[in-house]
């Protein structure tokens, strides 16, 4: 089946001369059609950016955006048949709210007995009919992100692309309205690229995740592969919190390693004698006082529904999940187990990941 | 709460004190033109310029309007007056547009030079008009407009163009990236953009720039005197003429009711709408 | 359709680019140009030289008039700037009515230069206006003729002036004072500073960039005086209130000198020059610029 999302070896650069940025640099991308891909990366990575120029709002400097299969680089954003919903919502502050649905309609001359339709349909759906005859600013911000989202589901598009919409939002309302967009997604279907700095929504929302940083696709995939497989150190602490633990070995003859001197039975990939990077996620790691790799507690962290004990070895600092009902106090002698099977293996000097 | 101290009390009189004390030389000019005005000859003669008139007396007020001479005529104010309400009204809408206009590009469709020429412009606010009185009569003349309130009109179009200009610019630059972004999504053009979405939003600096115009048209002086023939002079230049004539009796309270008349107009929209004028002054001054 | 996008924008603007540079600078050059000819009742095209600079700089009334111009400009300016600033401070203390007090202060800035001069003109009457107000009042020596007096007359343009701008200096004091971060104030108080010292250490500088935009404004406001001096003095008595400005004016308009106005319109463009052309390039340079 043909992707509904082709970003071809997109660039883009910004400046002149000796002061060229470079904020993208070659993106591949595919999306299938129906897909949710999250674009995740911190502030400057380039995902706004990349956002932008499928939407039409920049152009790239090299490369070629397909949608539906024809290159729409040059066309303008209002002809691409994309729908877009912004941070700051961007609501038309004068016109009400049914105005402010149907006013992509209204350009593009659809009678208004439809738009009408249209607008009602819309404002079912999300639950807004109520507010129709209101002013963007007499909304509070869960309502107007509403509205922004009912502005983009009135097109009719066949690409929707959501840039950080949930940022402005308290945490209460962010959860509720994560809930929504995913909701919205499995009753429409549309394609929808979402650009977010927050892991979380990343990792609940998507069906694939594209981790970008400093304009570099870092790892492509589903939520799944990006947790459990991490391509590179990188990735490996973006995603998940706590961080996963991130702790040098040494390989030493007979396949264990050494971690600062303990030796342990670990099966890795790298040649003898070299140094690997053992990523380690705090659930993976049990608390046994027979086990080799010791260390001392340093802080505990009860959450409610976990408890993260950070404690302090050779090897530096290491998070460990454990039930909420141990009992561990700051300053305990502990061992630490690991879970082989789960172990992430990546390279000391590159971060990159080594396959087992 | 603790009591505070008799210090405090009597610094606060002293405080509105000298307060009032502004007040009083601000307002006493106008309460002098006013009570002028309302005297007749003799208590002219005789009062002083603090001392009331013993009856309210218009007939000052009905030889400035209608009967008093500014050089070889004497028709009082009314042509004047006149005269400058068709200069002035045509002039500051054309003005306040255009610059609406103009802002709306330099600030929200930026290009290569765009900013340049904004700043190139930005010195026509501080310019002394002086240099282009000369340039100026020369053209008007060419054009067969000199001499005629339509000359006038172009002269405050050309002058107000960089205020103007600056005002809407910097007020729409507050105008965010993204809601340009969404009406371009949504498929609205220069001219969509402009009438429904960011017109709707203008109302505030509509209001100072009219106000602002007006105020500053109305008021002209050099443009009204350099450039105006025998039909076309401006209130400002028929007062000016009115009190300086070198007639037998110097009648100062046909001078005062006349300099009310001519203030009649700015001041009356400074009353009503005085917050818009004050917001134009800051605008003007505290620059980008 | 993405070219007429492209394009609409400069044809828009086209208009305001093609006449407004005209206005501003084509004028200015053409002002210059007539400057260097022996234009007199009409132009002239014929080229002198710098011979009308001479010509104005050898006038008595032109050194009059740039004196009255320094003179006049730095009273104005100072006064109100320094009333202003008292004005915005004291209005500054949290007074009752202070909306109305402030309406008073600034609608002098409503009237027309004009309107003003006019009415100064009768206030400062020297045999009917305040002269005889004070005798009336009991003080029988009090005399006040400044106005006809060859030296003193363009106090009484200063006089007018500040009485006109002071208002408007306050209200941009008293914007920049409101726009002053309260918790400083109240670190300071805590701190033990007595209220002039925090206005003194604190307040005032912090002003400094309200302080350099006022004077911009009122600075070359005072160089374009015109209104003011003819209606208040007409420049006289003789040519002793006289400024570039009437100069100007008398010059080209009635004296058919129209080489020697322009001369002096291309001085009093450079004054005004030397003095906003650096401010201005300042404040574009370090405003940021989104989008």
């Amino acid at each position: 089946m043909a992707s509904a999302l082709d970003i071809r070896g997109v660039r883009k650069c910004f400046g002149k001369g000796e002061h060229t940025v470079e904020v993208l640099k070659k993106i591949d991308i595919d999306v299938a059609p129906g897909e949710f891909l999250i674009l995740v990366g911190p502030s400057g990575c380039g995902k706004s950016t990349l956002l932008n120029i499928i939407a039409g709002l920049e152009d790239p400097t090299e490369g070629a955006i397909h949608l539906g299969g024809r290159n729409v680089i040059g066309v303008p954003p209002a002809q691409r048949d994309i729908a877009m919903v912004f941070q700051s919502y961007a609501l038309y502050p004068t016109m009400n709210v049914a105005d402010n649905i149907g006013f992509a309609l209204e350009m593009r001359k659809v009678p208004k007995a439809e738009r009408q339709r249209r607008i009602q349909e819309v404002a079912a759906m999300l639950q807004i009919t109520h507010l129709l005859d209101r002013r963007p600013s007499q909304l509070s911000g869960g309502q107007r992100q509403r509205v922004a989202m009912g502005r983009a589901l009135a097109r009719e598009p066949q690409l929707f692309l959501f840039d950080e919409p949930l940022s402005n939002l308290d945490a209460k309302l962010r959860v509720e309205m994560r809930a929504e967009i995913k909701r919205l997604h499995q009753a429409s279907g549309i394609t929808s690229v979402y650009v977010t700095h927050d892991q979380i929504e990343a990792m609940t929302l998507g069906s694939r995740i594209a981790v970008m940083k400093d304009g570099v696709l870092q790892q492509l995939g589903t939520p799944d592969d990006i947790y459990n497989r991490p391509a590179n150190t990188y990735v490996a602490t973006f995603i998940g919190s706590p961080t996963m633990n991130l702790v040098d070995t040494q390989v030493l003859e007979g396949g264990a390693v050494a971690l600062a001197g303990i030796e342990l039975d670990l099966p890795c990939p790298a040649a003898t004698g070299a140094h690997a990077t053992l990523g380690l996620r705090p659930e993976h790691i049990r608390l046994d006082g027979s086990a080799p790799w010791k260390g001392e507690v340093s802080v505990v962290e009860p959450t409610g529904a976990d408890t993260y004990v950070v404690v302090s070895t050779v090897s530096g600092d290491v998070t460990v999940r454990v039930a909420p009902q141990v009992r561990v106090h700051p300053g305990e002698r502990v061992g630490l187990a690991v879970e082989a099977a789960h172990a992430s293996w990546f390279d000391a000097r590159s971060g990159q990941r080594l396959a087992a | 709460m603790t009591a505070k101290p008799l210090s405090h009390h009597v610094a606060r009189v002293l405080l509105m004190g000298v307060l009032l004390l502004g007040a009083a030389f601000f307002l006493a000019p106008l309460y002098v033109m006013v009570v002028t005005s309302l005297k007749d000859a003799d208590e002219l003669r005789n009062g002083n310029l603090l001392s009331l008139p013993g009856s309210l007396n218009v007939s000052a007020w009905r030889e400035a309007w209608s009967s008093a001479c500014t050089g070889a005529d004497c028709s009082g104010l009314r042509p004047f007056f006149w005269n400058s309400v068709w200069m002035a009204i045509p002039a500051v809408l054309i003005s306040t547009a255009w610059g609406a206009l103009n802002g709306y590009v330099l600030s929200l469709w930026k290009f290569k030079g765009s900013e340049t020429f904004f700043g190139l412009l930005l010195f026509g606010v501080f310019m002394p008009f002086q240099v282009v009185l000369l340039p100026m009569s020369q053209v008007l003349g060419w054009l067969g407009i000199s001499s005629s309130i339509g000359g006038l009109i172009l002269v405050h179009c050309l002058a107000g163009l960089p205020s103007t200009t600056l005002f809407f610019r910097n007020y729409y630059a507050a105008v965010p990236g993204e809601l340009l972004n969404a009406a371009r999504l949504d498929g609205a053009g220069f001219w969509q953009i402009f009438l429904r979405i960011i017109l709707p939003m203008s109302t505030p600096i509509v209001m100072v720039t009219l106000i602002w115009q007006f105020t500053q048209i109305w008021n002209d002086f050099l443009f009204g005197v350099a450039f105006s023939g025998a039909d076309s002079k401006p209130v400002t230049v028929g007062l000016n003429n009115l009190a300086n004539t070198t007639s037998s009796v110097k009648a100062y309270n046909v001078d005062m009711a006349a300099a009310l008349i001519a203030a009649l107009p700015t001041v009356a929209v400074y009353v009503l709408a005085g917050r818009y004028f004050v917001r134009g002054l800051t605008a003007g001054a505290v620059k980008g | 359709m993405k070219s007429l996008d492209n394009l609409l924008p400069k044809l828009v603007l086209a208009p305001a680019f093609v006449l407004g540079l005209a206005f501003i600078y084509g004028f200015m050059v053409w002002n210059g140009v007539l400057s260097v000819t022996a234009s007199r009742m009409l132009p002239n095209y014929e080229f002198v030289g710098l011979e009308q600079y001479v010509r104005l700089f050898d006038m008595d009334r032109w050194w009059v008039a740039l004196r009255n111009m320094a003179l006049f400009g730095v009273l104005y300016v100072g006064l109100s700037m320094a009333l202003g600033v008292l004005l915005a401070i004291l209005l500054d203390q949290k007074v009752r009515a202070e909306g109305f007090i402030r309406t008073i202060y600034l609608y002098p800035m409503a009237l027309s230069f004009v309107v003003t001069g006019t009415a100064w003109k009768w206030i400062l009457n020297p045999s009917d206006g305040l002269q005889k107000l004070m005798q009336d009042l009991g003080w029988s020596s009090f005399t006040f003729d400044w106005l006809v007096q060859s030296d003193m007359a363009i106090y009484c343009v200063v006089i007018a002036g500040v009485w006109q701008s002071a208002g408007f200096a306050m209200a941009l004091f008293l914007a920049g004072l409101r726009g002053i971060d309260d918790s400083i104030i109240k670190a300071a108080q805590i701190d033990g500073a007595s209220l002039p010292r925090i206005y003194w250490r604190i307040v005032l500088p912090a002003l400094r960039p309200v302080f350099f935009s006022t004077l911009m404004v009122l600075a070359h406001l005072s160089i374009k005086s015109f209104d003011l001096v003819m209606a208040l003095t007409a420049g006289g008595p003789g040519y002793a209130t006289d400024v570039p400005a009437t100069f100007m004016y008398a010059m080209s308009f009635s004296r058919g000198q129209i080489g020697l106005g322009a001369a002096s319109a291309t001085i009093m463009l450079a004054t005004v020059a030397a003095i906003v052309v650096p401010y201005l390039y300042s404040e574009l340079r370090s405003k940021p610029h989104d989008r």
